[in-house]
C-alpha cells in the first residue's frame, strides 16, 4: 500500500520535473535564436520537411472535410428549407474551428512525429553530444530551427485547409446538390468577419504549431536515447499534441467567442 | 533535393499559404480591399428597426445597391435614424419611394428594401426618405391577433 503511494508520488514529480525541463529547454532554444542569415538555410530545410510535406496530407482532408460538411449542413439544413445558410455554416465551422484543430492534430501525426523520432535518433546516436563536443549548440542548429518551421507552417497549413474544405463544401453544395451559388458566397460573406473569425482562426493556428512543435522537439531531446525510448517518445508526442491542441482550444474559444 | 530547390518549394508553401489567407479575406469574408466606388448617404427614420444592424445590406428590387451605416436614435422625435450608404451609380431613386424592412427568408437577417416611387425628382446625397415602413415584429402580430385586435 505504502508502496503504491509512493510509485504515485514518484510519477506525480517525474512529471513536474519533465514539465521544468520542458520549460528550460524552451527558454534556451527561444534564447538561442539563430543568427538569421547562419541560419536560414537550416529553417528553409525544415519548413520543407515539416510545411511542404504536410501539405498533401492536409489538402486531401481538408477536401474531404468540407464535402462531409456540405452533406451533412444539407440534410440537415434542408429539412428547414434553409439549404442557402450552407456556405455560411461551412466557412464558419472550417474557419473558426476545423481548420486550426484538424490541421493542428494531422501536424501532430505527420510532422510531429517525425520530428521526434529524427531529433530521438540523434540522441541516441550521440549526434548531439558530438555538436556539442565540436563547440555547436544543437538548441540552435538543430532545435531551433525545427520549432520554429513548425510554427511559422502550421498557420499557413491551417489556412490552406480552411480554403480547400470551402471549396469542397462548395463542390458538394452548390455543384451536386444544386444550392444557388449567389446565396452560398452571399451568406457566407455576411456572416464571416475577417477580424472576429479569420484572424481569430489564425491566431489559434500559431498557437497549436507552436505548442505541437514545442512539445515534439522537446520529446526528441529528452527521449531515454534507445530504441524503445525513442518509440515511447515519439508515441508521447502524438499523445500529448493532441490533448494539448484540444484543450488549449478550448481555452481560447471560451476567450475568443464566450461572453464573459 | 539541392538547397536551391527546396528554397523554391518552401517559397511556393509560403505564396500558397498567403493566397489561400487573401482568398479567406476577400472571397469567404468579403472584406472589400477599399470602399468600392463612389458612394453617397441617405437618411430614413423609422419607429421600429427590429434588428437591423450596421453594415447590413440595402437593396432595390432584390439587388444589394448599398450597406447600413449606421443607426442612431433621434432624441427629439424618438425614432431611429438610419443612414444608408448608396452606390454613386445609383443616383435616381425617385423622391417618393419608400424605405422598408424586411427580412430575408423566415429567420434571417434583416435589410432594407427601398420600394420605387413614381416622382421624376430624384433623391440626393444627404436627403431623407418621405415614407418608411418599420420592422414587421412576428411577436407583436402574434400578441395582438391573440388579444383578438
Amino acid at each position: 500500500m505504502i508502496d503504491k503511494l509512493a510509485a504515485l508520488g514518484r510519477q506525480g514529480l517525474d512529471v513536474l520535473a519533465s514539465l521544468g525541463r520542458a520549460g528550460q529547454f524552451l527558454a534556451g532554444v527561444l534564447g538561442g535564436v539563430p543568427r538569421p542569415v547562419a541560419g536560414f538555410p537550416l529553417l528553409v530545410r525544415q519548413l520543407y520537411a515539416v510545411g511542404v510535406l504536410s501539405l498533401a496530407i492536409v489538402v486531401v482532408s481538408g477536401l474531404f472535410i468540407g464535402m462531409v460538411l456540405g452533406l451533412q449542413g444539407y440534410t440537415i439544413l434542408s429539412d428547414y428549407g434553409s439549404e442557402s445558410a450552407i456556405g455560411q455554416m461551412i466557412a464558419l465551422t472550417l474557419v473558426r474551428e476545423l481548420g486550426p484543430v484538424v490541421t493542428a492534430l494531422l501536424f501532430a501525426g505527420r510532422a510531429g512525429s517525425a520530428l521526434t523520432a529524427e531529433i530521438g535518433l540523434m540522441k541516441a546516436t550521440e549526434q548531439l553530444s558530438s555538436m556539442e563536443m565540436m563547440g555547436v549548440d544543437p538548441l540552435k542548429r538543430v532545435i531551433s530551427p525545427r520549432l520554429w518551421a513548425g510554427f511559422i507552417a502550421m498557420p499557413l497549413l491551417a489556412i490552406i485547409f480552411s480554403v480547400v474544405g470551402i471549396w469542397g463544401g462548395m463542390l458538394v453544395g452548390v455543384e451536386w446538390l444544386g444550392v444557388f451559388e449567389g446565396a452560398f458566397w452571399g451568406n457566407m460573406q455576411s456572416s464571416v468577419d475577417f477580424w472576429e473569425d479569420v484572424m481569430n482562426g489564425v491566431i489559434k493556428s500559431l498557437v497549436f504549431g507552436f505548442v505541437c512543435a514545442w512539445i515534439a522537439v522537446y520529446q526528441g531531446y529528452d527521449c531515454v536515447p534507445t530504441s524503445a525510448g525513442i518509440s515511447s517518445a515519439t508515441t508521447k508526442t502524438v499523445v500529448y499534441s493532441s490533448l494539448a491542441v484540444l484543450g488549449v482550444d478550448f481555452v481560447l474559444t471560451a476567450v475568443m467567442f464566450g461572453d464573459f | 533535393m539541392t538547397q536551391r530547390r527546396m528554397e523554391v518549394l518552401v517559397g511556393l508553401f509560403m505564396v500558397a499559404g498567403l493566397a489561400a489567407l487573401l482568398v479567406l479575406a476577400l472571397q469567404i469574408s468579403g472584406l472589400s480591399p477599399a470602399a468600392a466606388g463612389e458612394r453617397y448617404t441617405l437618411y430614413a427614420n423609422f419607429n421600429d428597426t427590429g434588428g437591423l444592424s450596421p453594415r447590413g445590406k440595402v437593396s432595390m428590387a432584390g439587388v444589394t445597391i448599398g450597406t447600413i451605416e449606421s443607426i442612431t436614435l433621434n432624441r427629439e422625435t424618438f425614432q431611429a435614424r438610419v443612414a444608408l450608404s448608396i452606390d454613386a451609380d445609383i443616383d435616381n431613386i425617385p423622391a417618393d419611394s419608400a424605405a422598408v424592412i424586411r427580412t430575408s427568408g423566415l429567420l434571417g437577417d434583416q435589410y432594407i428594401d427601398i420600394s420605387v416611387g413614381g416622382d421624376p425628382e430624384p433623391l440626393a446625397d444627404g436627403d431623407t426618405f418621405y415614407a418608411t415602413q418599420s420592422a414587421m415584429n412576428l411577436e407583436r402580430l402574434i400578441s395582438n391577433f391573440a388579444a383578438g385586435q
